[in-house]
C-alpha cells in the first residue's frame, strides 16, 4: 500500500518540517518513505512544497504527479494543487487562510480551521503539526504515537520549548471532527 | 542495524567521513551546499581538514595537493562548479593519485538552474578534463546507494590509484530517505610509499603529469589505458528488474532510472513484457550485460534527464541489434512516471513480432 | 658534466660545494638566467635550516616547470597558477612539513592571482619564492603582468602601453596589505650584494613557516636575457636600471615575531 502526501504552503509555515515529521514517523513505524522538497527561489517566500511517499515496499519514483493526499496551507497552493489531487484522494486544507474552494466531487475535501485552532493554543506556528494530525486522522497510515515520538526526537533545538505545545497541537489535529465534505 | 532519515547530500558527507575522509575542500553551489555545510562542522569535530576554497578551481587543486600526500581527500560541486574543476581533474588523473569528486548535477548549460539534471553525462564519462582517460563514474539512485557508492568510491580510487566521480543529481542530493550508514573508519595513519611527505631516509618522491618526450607520454598513456581496460573488465555494475522475459528493455540511471522503475512496474501490471536495467557505473558502462540482453530483447528505451547522452553507449553495447528509442526531460525537469509509461507503451507498440515465430512461441 | 670529488685531501679545504638539497644534475635554464641562482639560494637555505628531508616543493608552469628535478626534496607539478592551492592541500594535511611554492610572474601574478591572494589572506603557512623577470619565459617572451611600461615583448611589439594593457602589478606591495601575511619582501639577483640579501630573506621566510607565523613570500627580481634579447651581463644591468625603480627592493611586511627569529 502506497500513500503519496503533498504538503504545500508559504515558506515559513513549517511545510517542510511537517513532511519531515511524517517521514521520521513512517521510518520509525518500519515503513519505506521518501521526502523530497521543492528547493530554490521558492524557499524565500512564495510557495514551498514537499512530497512524502509512504509505502510498505521499496519506493520507485519519489515524485508524483497526482498525490493521494494533499495538505494545503495557503490560498495560492490550494489553487495550484487542488486540481492535481488524485481521483478518490483527500484534500485537507487550512480553512483559516484559504478562501478558495474546489468543485471537484471525485475527492474528499476536508476543511480544518488550523491557524485559528493554533492561535487558541497560543502560537500560529503550530498550524503545520495540527494539519498533520488532522491528515493522520483522515488517513491513518501511521500510528499517531510514531509522530509523537518523531516530534520528541526531531523538533529543532531552538524550538525545544515548544514541544508540549506541539504535542497538544498534534492531539488537537487528530481529534478534530471534520465536516466530511465542504461544498463549494 | 538502525536506519536514519538522511538527506542525500548529508548522507554522502557522513559516508565520506566514515570512509576515513581526511581532507575536504569545497565551494558553495546549489544543490550540493549541504554537503559542504555538514562537513564544515563534522570535519572540525574530528580534527580533520575542512577548508572552504576561494573557487572550485582552487578547491580541486587543494584536493590534488592533499591527495598527493596520500590521504583520503574529496571535493564536491554541481555542474557549473564541476566544469571549473576540469583542469584539476585531468592533472589528478595524470598523476595516479586517488581522489573522489562528487557532482550533484543541475540544469544547464550555462548557469542553467538549480533543479535536478543528468546533463553532465558526457562530461563525467567522456573526459572530465583534457586528455585520454575516463574517470570511474558511480551513479546512485537512492540515499542508501549514495552512501554505499561513497564508500566504494574511496575503495576504487585507492585500488586503481584513479579518479572516481560520484555523479548524483539534485534530487538525490536534496531527497531524504531512511538509510543505513557504515561503521566509522578512523583516518588512516600510514601513508602510501609514493606519497609526498618529505624525503626522509628514502629517495625523493615526485608527482608530475609532465612528460616532455612524446615516447614517455605515450608510455604513460598506455599505462592508463591498461588500467582502464582492467577497470572495464571487472567494475561494470548495474541492477536489473523484470529482464528475464523482457521484450522491451528500459535503461536509465540515477533518479531517471528510479522513476522508470515505477513506470516499468506499472507496464508489467498492464501485461507488457518490459524490463529495466539501471546502470550503477556510468564508466565503465555496463556494456557486457546490455550486450547479452540485446540478444533477448526486441527493443530498447533509454530514459534520462538530458537530451539522450547515454544513447551512444547503449548503441555501442547493443551493436545495432535492436532499435533504440529515447525519452528524456531537460533543463531541470524531472520525468514523471506516467510520461515514461506513455513512452514505454509507444515503444512497446512499435515492436514488430514475426507472426510465424509467434505462433510457435519462439522469439525472433 | 658534473664531477664529484668524493675524498677531499687533508691539505685542502672545501669552501664551496653543491648543497645537499640541490640535485646533482644540469638544469635546462638558458645562459645568464638567474633561476639557477634562485635555486641554489633556496637549496642552501633548506640545508642550513635542516629542512631537506621534510620539505615538499610545488613547481609551477613556466620556465621552472622542472624545478622538482633540481631539488633533492619531494616535489610535484601544479597546474598553471595553482601552486598555492596545491600547497594548501599538502600543508593542511601535514602541517609539520615545510611546503614551498616556486612561481614565476605569469604563473603567480596573472593566471594564479586568485590562488596566491587567498593563500596569503588565509595566512596559509607556506613559503613562496616568486621569480619576477617581467616576461613570460617558457612560451617565448610574451608580455607578463609585471612587464614594464614601454617594454617590448613578442605580444607587446610596440612596447607595453597603458591604454591597452594597464599598469604592471607590484605583487609584494599588494600582498603586504593582507593580514594573513607574515613576511613579504622583494630582493634582487642582479649583483652579489643583492644575492646575499636574497639568501638571508629566503632563510627568514622559511623560519617564519617553521614557526607557524603565516604566509611568507620572497620576490626575486630576475633576468631573462633570452627573451629580453640582450647579453647576459647587460641583462643584470637591465634589472638594476629598469626593474629596480619600478619594483624597489625592500621589506613590505614583517610580522613582529619574524624580527625575533
Amino acid at each position: 500500500m502506497q500513500n503519496e502526501f503533498l504538503f504545500a504552503g508559504f515558506g515559513g509555515q513549517g511545510v517542510m518540517f511537517a513532511g519531515q515529521l511524517l517521514a521520521y514517523a513512517a521510518m520509525d513505524a518500519g515503513l519505506e518513505v521518501t521526502w523530497i522538497p521543492s528547493y530554490g527561489p521558492e524557499m524565500r517566500g512564495g510557495t514551498a512544497h514537499c512530497i512524502v511517499v509512504v509505502s510498505d515496499k521499496a519506493i520507485g519514483s519519489p515524485i508524483v504527479r497526482q498525490p493521494t493526499i494533499a495538505i494545503i496551507f495557503n490560498n495560492p497552493s490550494f489553487i495550484k494543487y487542488a486540481p492535481q489531487v488524485k481521483s478518490e484522494g483527500i484534500l485537507i486544507f487550512n480553512e483559516t487562510l484559504i478562501s478558495a474552494r474546489t468543485d471537484r466531487s471525485d475527492i474528499t475535501t476536508l476543511a480544518v480551521p488550523a491557524t485559528q485552532m493554533a492561535e487558541k493554543l497560543g502560537n500560529t506556528r503550530l498550524t503545520n503539526v495540527l494539519l498533520l494530525g488532522a491528515a493522520l486522522r483522515a488517513v491513518p497510515v501511521i500510528p499517531v504515537e510514531a509522530v509523537r515520538g518523531a516530534l520528541e526526537t526531531h523538533l529543532p533545538a531552538r524550538h525545544r520549548d515548544l514541544l508540549p505545545l506541539n504535542l497538544q497541537a498534534l492531539e488537537a489535529g487528530v481529534s478534530y471532527r471534520m465536516p466530511t465534505s465542504v461544498t463549494p | 542495524m538502525s536506519r536514519t532519515l538522511l538527506k542525500g547530500n548529508v548522507a554522502i558527507a557522513e559516508a565520506a567521513v566514515r570512509a576515513g575522509l581526511q581532507a575536504y575542500f569545497g565551494y558553495p553551489i546549489t544543490p550540493q551546499t549541504e554537503l559542504l555545510e555538514y562537513l564544515a562542522s563534522r570535519m572540525v569535530e574530528l580534527d580533520r581538514v575542512f577548508l572552504q576554497a576561494e573557487s572550485e578551481v582552487a578547491a580541486i587543486n587543494m584536493v590534488y595537493g592533499a591527495a598527493c600526500s596520500g590521504v583520503r581527500a574529496m571535493t564536491s560541486s554541481s555542474s557549473p562548479g564541476f566544469s571549473l574543476m576540469q583542469e584539476g581533474l585531468s592533472y589528478i588523473a595524470a598523476s595516479d593519485v586517488p581522489c573522489v569528486v562528487v557532482d550533484v548535477m543541475r540544469g544547464g548549460p550555462g548557469l542553467g538552474n538549480i533543479q535536478p539534471s543528468q546533463a553532465d553525462y558526457f562530461q563525467v564519462t567522456r573526459s572530465a578534463g583534457h586528455g585520454d582517460y575516463h574517470p570511474i563514474v558511480l551513479a546512485p539512485a537512492s540515499v542508501q546507494e549514495a552512501i554505499d557508492f561513497t564508500t566504494l568510491a574511496f575503495e576504487l580510487a585507492e585500488r586503481y590509484r584513479h579518479l572516481v566521480i560520484l555523479a548524483a543529481d539534485g534530487q538525490i542530493g536534496q531527497m531524504m530517505e531512511p538509510a543505513e550508514l557504515p561503521p566509522m573508519q578512523s583516518a588512516r595513519e600510514t601513508r602510501p610509499e609514493w606519497a609526498l611527505s618529505g624525503a626522509n631516509g628514502r629517495k625523493k618522491n615526485v608527482i608530475t603529469s609532465l612528460h616532455m618526450q612524446p615516447e614517455d607520454e605515450e608510455a604513460f598513456n598506455q599505462k592508463i589505458q591498461r588500467r582502464l581496460a582492467k577497470i572495464r573488465q571487472v567494475e561494470q555494475r548495474s541492477v536489473e528488474y523484470w529482464t528475464n522475459d523482457a521484450e522491451l528493455l528500459v535503461i536509465g540511471y540515477g533518479t531517471a532510472g528510479r522513476i522508470a522503475y515505477t513506470a516499468v512496474e506499472r507496464a508489467r501490471e498492464m501485461g507488457m513484457k518490459v524490463g529495466l536495467l539501471r546502470p550503477q557505473t556510468l564508466w565503465p558502462f555496463p556494456e557486457e550485460r546490455i550486450s547479452e540482453l540485446a540478444d533477448e530483447i526486441q527493443s530498447c528505451l533509454v530514459v534520462e534527464m538530458n537530451a539522450g547522452q547515454m544513447i551512444e553507449d547503449v548503441r555501442l553495447a547493443t551493436s545495432g541489434q535492436v532499435p533504440i528509442e529515447f525519452f528524456g526531460r531537460m533543463g531541470g525537469m524531472i520525468p514523471m512516471p506516467d510520461e515514461i509509461l506513455n513512452a514505454i507503451e509507444a515503444s512497446y507498440a512499435r515492436i514488430t513480432r514475426p507472426v510465424a515465430h509467434h505462433a510457435n512461441g519462439v522469439r525472433g | 658534466m658534473v664531477t664529484l670529488i668524493e675524498d677531499v685531501p687533508a691539505t685542502m679545504q672545501v669552501v664551496y660545494q653543491r648543497p645537499e638539497s640541490l640535485s646533482c644534475v644540469s638544469t635546462h635554464y638558458c645562459p645568464g638566467c638567474t633561476h639557477g641562482i634562485a635555486h641554489r639560494l633556496l637549496a642552501e637555505a633548506l640545508d642550513e635550516l635542516g629542512l631537506r628531508d621534510r620539505t615538499i616543493l610545488v613547481a609551477p608552469v613556466g620556465c621552472s616547470v622542472f624545478a622538482y628535478n633540481y631539488f633533492e626534496v619531494d616535489g610535484c607539478e601544479a597546474a598553471h597558477g595553482r601552486a598555492p592551492a596545491m600547497a594548501t592541500g599538502l600543508k593542511r594535511v601535514q602541517p609539520d612539513r615545510i611546503v614551498v611554492t616556486y612561481q614565476g610572474d605569469g604563473d603567480l601574478v596573472s593566471i594564479g592571482a586568485a590562488e596566491i591572494l587567498h593563500a596569503a589572506a588565509r595566512g596559509e603557512n607556506i613559503t613562496t619564492i616568486f621569480v619576477n623577470n617581467a616576461v613570460y619565459g617558457m612560451t617565448g617572451g610574451q608580455m607578463a603582468p609585471t612587464t614594464l611600461l614601454g617594454q617590448k615583448t613578442t605580444s607587446s611589439p610596440f612596447g607595453r602601453n597603458v591604454s591597452s594593457s594597464g599598469y604592471p602589478i607590484r605583487m609584494s606591495e599588494l600582498l603586504s596589505q593582507l593580514d594573513g601575511t607574515a613576511y613579504i619582501v622583494r630582493r634582487s639577483l642582479h649583483d652579489v650584494a643583492h644575492i646575499r640579501k636574497a639568501k638571508k630573506a629566503i632563510v627568514t621566510a622559511l623560519k617564519a613557516q617553521m614557526h607557524g607565523l603565516g604566509f611568507s613570500m620572497v620576490e626575486l627580481l630576475s633576468s631573462c636575457p633570452t627573451n629580453w634579447g640582450i647579453p647576459a651581463d647587460q641583462a643584470l644591468n637591465w634589472i638594476a636600471e629598469n626593474m629596480l625603480p619600478y619594483y624597489p627592493v625592500g621589506d613590505y611586511k614583517v610580522h613582529p615575531e619574524v624580527t625575533t627569529l
